[in-house]
Protein backbone atom coordinates (compact mmCIF):
# COMPACT_ATOMS: atom_id res chain seq x y z
CA UNK A 1 0.00 0.00 0.00
CA UNK A 2 0.90 3.64 -0.40
CA UNK A 3 0.31 6.35 1.52
CA UNK A 4 1.02 10.24 1.08
CA UNK A 5 1.49 12.50 4.24
CA UNK A 6 1.25 16.85 3.50
CA UNK A 7 3.37 18.49 6.01
CA UNK A 8 2.43 22.11 5.61
CA UNK A 9 3.50 24.94 8.43
CA UNK A 10 0.76 25.34 10.73
CA UNK A 11 -1.73 28.41 10.17
CA UNK A 12 -0.14 31.27 11.94
CA UNK A 13 3.27 30.14 11.23
CA UNK A 14 4.94 32.88 9.10
CA UNK A 15 6.26 31.28 5.91
CA UNK A 16 9.21 32.94 4.66
CA UNK A 17 9.40 30.85 1.60
CA UNK A 18 6.21 31.36 0.71
CA UNK A 19 6.21 34.52 0.58
CA UNK A 20 9.09 34.77 -1.28
CA UNK A 21 7.33 32.60 -3.60
CA UNK A 22 3.87 35.31 -3.46
CA UNK A 23 6.48 38.06 -4.48
CA UNK A 24 8.37 36.33 -7.30
CA UNK A 25 4.60 35.39 -9.00
CA UNK A 26 3.27 38.70 -8.75
CA UNK A 27 7.13 40.09 -10.53
CA UNK A 28 6.02 37.62 -13.17
CA UNK A 29 2.92 39.38 -13.46
CA UNK A 30 0.26 36.87 -11.80
CA UNK A 31 -2.01 39.25 -10.21
CA UNK A 32 -4.10 38.49 -7.13
CA UNK A 33 -2.25 35.95 -5.74
CA UNK A 34 -2.93 36.50 -2.17
CA UNK A 35 -1.12 33.87 -0.17
CA UNK A 36 1.23 31.10 -0.91
CA UNK A 37 2.26 27.88 1.63
CA UNK A 38 5.01 25.71 1.05
CA UNK A 39 5.09 22.26 2.33
CA UNK A 40 6.48 18.65 1.85
CA UNK A 41 4.82 15.91 0.16
CA UNK A 42 6.14 12.89 1.45
CA UNK A 43 5.28 9.49 -0.25
CA UNK A 44 5.21 6.10 1.73
CA UNK A 45 5.35 2.57 0.63
CA UNK A 46 4.23 0.53 3.24
CA UNK A 47 2.97 -3.18 3.80
CA UNK A 48 -0.33 -4.08 3.11
CA UNK A 49 -2.73 -3.10 5.98
CA UNK A 50 -0.73 -0.37 7.96
CA UNK A 51 -2.47 1.41 10.42
CA UNK A 52 -3.30 5.04 9.98
CA UNK A 53 -2.48 5.49 13.26
CA UNK A 54 0.94 3.72 13.01
CA UNK A 55 1.22 6.36 10.25
CA UNK A 56 0.48 9.03 12.16
CA UNK A 57 3.30 7.67 14.91
CA UNK A 58 5.89 8.44 12.22
CA UNK A 59 4.55 11.73 11.70
CA UNK A 60 4.78 12.41 14.94
CA UNK A 61 8.01 11.06 15.74
CA UNK A 62 9.95 12.22 12.33
CA UNK A 63 7.98 13.30 9.71
CA UNK A 64 6.67 16.31 10.97
CA UNK A 65 8.22 18.95 13.69
CA UNK A 66 4.48 19.00 15.32
CA UNK A 67 6.15 22.71 17.56
CA UNK A 68 5.79 24.57 13.82
CA UNK A 69 3.88 22.32 11.50
CA UNK A 70 0.52 20.09 10.79
CA UNK A 71 0.58 16.74 8.23
CA UNK A 72 -2.33 15.36 6.74
CA UNK A 73 -2.03 11.30 6.20
CA UNK A 74 -4.14 10.09 2.57
CA UNK A 75 -4.04 6.91 2.29
CA UNK A 76 -4.20 5.53 -1.49
CA UNK B 1 35.97 17.86 33.63
CA UNK B 2 35.39 15.14 30.82
CA UNK B 3 33.27 15.86 27.66
CA UNK B 4 31.99 14.11 24.74
CA UNK B 5 31.68 15.98 20.90
CA UNK B 6 29.20 13.88 19.03
CA UNK B 7 30.15 13.90 15.00
CA UNK B 8 27.32 13.14 12.64
CA UNK B 9 28.29 12.77 9.17
CA UNK B 10 28.04 16.20 8.19
CA UNK B 11 29.80 17.91 11.22
CA UNK B 12 31.88 20.59 10.40
CA UNK B 13 32.78 22.19 13.69
CA UNK B 14 33.48 19.36 15.50
CA UNK B 15 37.07 19.73 16.06
CA UNK B 16 36.84 23.70 16.71
CA UNK B 17 34.71 22.04 19.41
CA UNK B 18 36.71 19.98 20.55
CA UNK B 19 39.94 22.20 20.47
CA UNK B 20 38.21 25.02 22.15
CA UNK B 21 36.94 22.73 24.86
CA UNK B 22 40.58 21.55 25.53
CA UNK B 23 42.06 24.61 26.06
CA UNK B 24 39.96 25.25 28.61
CA UNK B 25 41.33 22.13 30.12
CA UNK B 26 38.74 19.72 29.45
CA UNK B 27 39.48 16.06 28.49
CA UNK B 28 38.03 15.45 25.53
CA UNK B 29 36.49 12.31 23.50
CA UNK B 30 35.07 12.49 19.84
CA UNK B 31 31.76 9.81 20.06
CA UNK B 32 29.91 8.97 16.78
CA UNK B 33 26.59 9.38 15.80
CA UNK B 34 25.94 5.15 15.78
CA UNK B 35 27.77 4.69 19.47
CA UNK B 36 24.75 3.70 21.40
CA UNK B 37 26.33 4.98 24.83
CA UNK B 38 28.52 7.57 26.25
CA UNK B 39 32.04 6.98 27.91
CA UNK B 40 31.99 6.62 31.35
CA UNK B 41 31.63 9.85 33.81
CA UNK B 42 31.13 12.13 30.97
CA UNK B 43 29.93 15.62 32.68
CA UNK B 44 28.93 17.38 29.29
CA UNK B 45 27.71 16.62 25.96
CA UNK B 46 28.97 19.09 23.05
CA UNK B 47 26.65 18.86 19.95
CA UNK B 48 28.73 20.65 17.44
CA UNK B 49 27.75 22.90 14.34
CA UNK B 50 27.32 21.44 10.98
CA UNK B 51 24.80 19.91 8.12
CA UNK B 52 24.03 16.72 9.75
CA UNK B 53 22.69 14.43 7.42
CA UNK B 54 22.55 17.12 4.62
CA UNK B 55 19.73 18.84 6.47
CA UNK B 56 17.44 16.15 5.14
CA UNK B 57 14.10 16.19 6.08
CA UNK B 58 14.82 19.40 8.49
CA UNK B 59 17.92 20.52 10.14
CA UNK B 60 18.74 18.10 12.96
CA UNK B 61 15.92 15.62 12.20
CA UNK B 62 17.79 12.22 11.52
CA UNK B 63 20.34 13.10 14.01
CA UNK B 64 17.72 13.69 16.26
CA UNK B 65 16.75 10.29 15.92
CA UNK B 66 20.32 8.49 16.16
CA UNK B 67 21.90 5.95 18.62
CA UNK B 68 23.71 8.28 20.15
CA UNK B 69 21.67 11.15 20.76
CA UNK B 70 19.34 8.32 22.80
CA UNK B 71 22.40 8.43 25.15
CA UNK B 72 22.28 12.39 24.87
CA UNK B 73 18.94 12.76 25.98
CA UNK B 74 19.17 9.93 29.23
CA UNK B 75 22.47 11.84 30.17
CA UNK B 76 20.15 15.17 30.03
CA UNK B 77 17.31 12.98 31.68
CA UNK B 78 20.52 12.38 34.42
CA UNK B 79 21.07 15.96 34.96
CA UNK B 80 24.07 16.23 32.65
CA UNK B 81 25.49 18.85 30.72
CA UNK B 82 24.65 19.66 27.15
CA UNK B 83 25.97 22.19 24.88
CA UNK B 84 24.22 22.47 21.33
CA UNK B 85 25.50 25.15 18.84
CA UNK B 86 24.07 25.82 15.78
CA UNK B 87 23.26 22.66 14.12
CA UNK B 88 23.69 21.46 17.53
CA UNK B 89 21.06 23.45 18.71
CA UNK B 90 18.44 22.40 16.28
CA UNK B 91 19.23 18.53 16.98
CA UNK B 92 18.48 19.67 20.60
CA UNK B 93 15.12 21.44 19.76
CA UNK B 94 14.51 18.68 17.63
CA UNK B 95 14.96 15.64 20.41
CA UNK B 96 12.90 18.11 22.76
CA UNK B 97 15.58 19.32 25.31
CA UNK B 98 14.95 22.87 24.19
CA UNK B 99 11.67 23.98 23.34
CA UNK B 100 10.58 25.74 20.06
CA UNK B 101 12.20 25.40 16.93
CA UNK B 102 14.20 26.86 14.41
CA UNK B 103 13.02 27.64 11.18
CA UNK B 104 14.45 29.41 7.61
CA UNK B 105 15.87 33.10 8.24
CA UNK B 106 13.01 35.58 7.65
CA UNK B 107 15.34 36.79 4.84
CA UNK B 108 15.81 33.64 3.16
CA UNK B 109 19.57 34.28 3.11
CA UNK B 110 22.54 32.07 4.76
CA UNK B 111 23.98 34.61 7.25
CA UNK B 112 28.03 33.93 7.99
CA UNK B 113 28.94 37.11 9.84
CA UNK B 114 30.21 38.39 13.24
CA UNK B 115 27.40 39.82 15.26
CA UNK B 116 26.78 41.30 18.48
CA UNK B 117 25.33 39.79 21.10
CA UNK B 118 23.43 40.92 24.61
CA UNK B 119 24.14 38.15 27.08
CA UNK B 120 20.61 37.97 28.95
CA UNK B 121 21.62 35.65 32.41
CA UNK B 122 25.05 34.96 34.30
CA UNK B 123 22.55 32.06 35.63
CA UNK B 124 23.95 29.27 34.28
CA UNK B 125 27.33 27.53 34.06
CA UNK B 126 27.68 28.26 30.37
CA UNK B 127 26.94 32.61 31.20
CA UNK B 128 28.84 32.88 34.50
CA UNK B 129 31.69 34.18 32.86
CA UNK B 130 29.88 37.45 31.42
CA UNK B 131 27.80 39.81 33.29
CA UNK B 132 23.57 40.26 32.31
CA UNK B 133 23.19 42.84 29.81
CA UNK B 134 27.05 42.60 28.70
CA UNK B 135 27.40 42.72 24.98
CA UNK B 136 29.68 40.35 23.21
CA UNK B 137 30.53 39.38 19.42
CA UNK B 138 30.60 35.69 18.11
CA UNK B 139 30.42 34.37 14.56
CA UNK B 140 26.91 33.22 13.34
CA UNK B 141 26.74 30.92 9.95
CA UNK B 142 23.22 29.57 9.24
CA UNK B 143 20.13 29.08 7.24
CA UNK B 144 17.91 28.09 9.64
CA UNK B 145 18.35 30.19 12.74
CA UNK B 146 14.68 32.10 12.93
CA UNK B 147 13.74 30.46 16.30
CA UNK B 148 10.49 30.03 16.95
CA UNK B 149 7.93 29.20 20.16
CA UNK B 150 4.93 29.12 20.97
CA UNK B 151 3.58 32.64 23.39
CA UNK B 152 2.83 30.33 26.15
CA UNK B 153 6.59 28.85 26.42
CA UNK B 154 7.92 31.97 25.48
CA UNK B 155 6.29 33.74 28.66
CA UNK B 156 7.86 30.79 30.75
CA UNK B 157 11.14 30.80 28.94
CA UNK B 158 11.40 34.92 29.99
CA UNK B 159 9.85 34.53 33.24
CA UNK B 160 11.96 31.63 34.05
CA UNK B 161 14.98 33.72 33.10
CA UNK B 162 16.09 30.71 30.36
CA UNK B 163 17.25 33.42 27.31
CA UNK B 164 20.67 33.00 27.60
CA UNK B 165 21.91 35.49 24.47
CA UNK B 166 19.81 38.04 21.90
CA UNK B 167 20.65 39.34 19.28
CA UNK B 168 21.76 42.83 19.66
CA UNK B 169 20.34 43.77 16.41
CA UNK B 170 17.38 41.66 14.04
CA UNK B 171 19.14 39.38 12.59
CA UNK B 172 16.95 36.39 11.18
CA UNK B 173 13.33 36.63 12.40
CA UNK B 174 14.23 34.72 15.86
CA UNK B 175 11.27 35.91 18.14
CA UNK B 176 12.23 38.49 20.63
CA UNK B 177 15.85 38.19 19.04
CA UNK B 178 16.55 34.76 21.10
CA UNK B 179 20.15 33.68 19.94
CA UNK B 180 20.69 30.80 22.60
CA UNK B 181 18.92 29.34 25.66
CA UNK B 182 18.40 26.69 28.34
CA UNK B 183 16.34 24.02 29.56
CA UNK B 184 14.06 24.12 32.59
CA UNK B 185 17.50 22.76 34.94
CA UNK B 186 19.16 25.32 32.95
CA UNK B 187 21.82 22.59 32.35
CA UNK B 188 20.87 22.57 28.41
CA UNK B 189 22.09 25.45 26.67
CA UNK B 190 21.12 25.69 22.57
CA UNK B 191 23.17 28.70 20.60
CA UNK B 192 22.86 29.70 17.01
CA UNK B 193 26.36 32.03 17.47
CA UNK B 194 29.69 29.60 17.55
CA UNK B 195 31.80 30.48 20.38
CA UNK B 196 33.80 28.06 19.88
CA UNK B 197 34.91 30.12 16.58
CA UNK B 198 35.54 32.74 19.11
CA UNK B 199 38.62 31.33 21.43
CA UNK B 200 41.98 32.24 19.98
CA UNK B 201 43.14 35.61 19.08
CA UNK B 202 43.48 34.33 15.50
CA UNK B 203 39.77 34.25 15.41
CA UNK B 204 40.00 37.58 15.52
CA UNK B 205 37.81 37.93 19.01
CA UNK B 206 37.97 35.62 22.28
CA UNK B 207 34.74 36.13 23.13
CA UNK B 208 33.91 32.95 23.83
CA UNK B 209 36.24 31.75 25.79
CA UNK B 210 34.70 32.92 28.99
CA UNK B 211 31.72 30.48 28.32
CA UNK B 212 34.01 27.34 27.67
CA UNK B 213 36.27 28.44 30.81
CA UNK B 214 33.74 28.83 32.84
CA UNK B 215 31.56 25.81 32.02
CA UNK B 216 34.82 24.04 32.85
CA UNK B 217 35.11 25.21 36.00
CA UNK B 218 31.76 25.05 37.26
CA UNK B 219 31.52 21.16 36.33
CA UNK B 220 34.69 20.87 38.18
CA UNK B 221 33.86 22.85 41.03
CA UNK B 222 29.99 20.81 41.41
Amino acid sequence: MKARVYVMLKTGVLDPQGEAVRHALGSLGFDGVQGVRQGKLIELDLADGTDEAVIAQMCDKLLANTVIESYRIEVL
Amino acid sequence: MRAAVVVFPGSNCDRDMAVALRAAGADVTMVWHKDASLPDGVDLVAIPGGFSFGDYLRCGAIAAQSPICRAVVAHAGRGGYVLGVCNGFQVLAETGLLPGALMRNSGLKFICKTVDLIVQTSDTAFTAGYQAGQAIRLPVAHHDGNYTVDPDMLARLQGDDRIAFRYAQPLNGSVEGIAGLVSDNRRVLGMMPHPERAVDVGHGGTDGQALFRELVAQVVAA
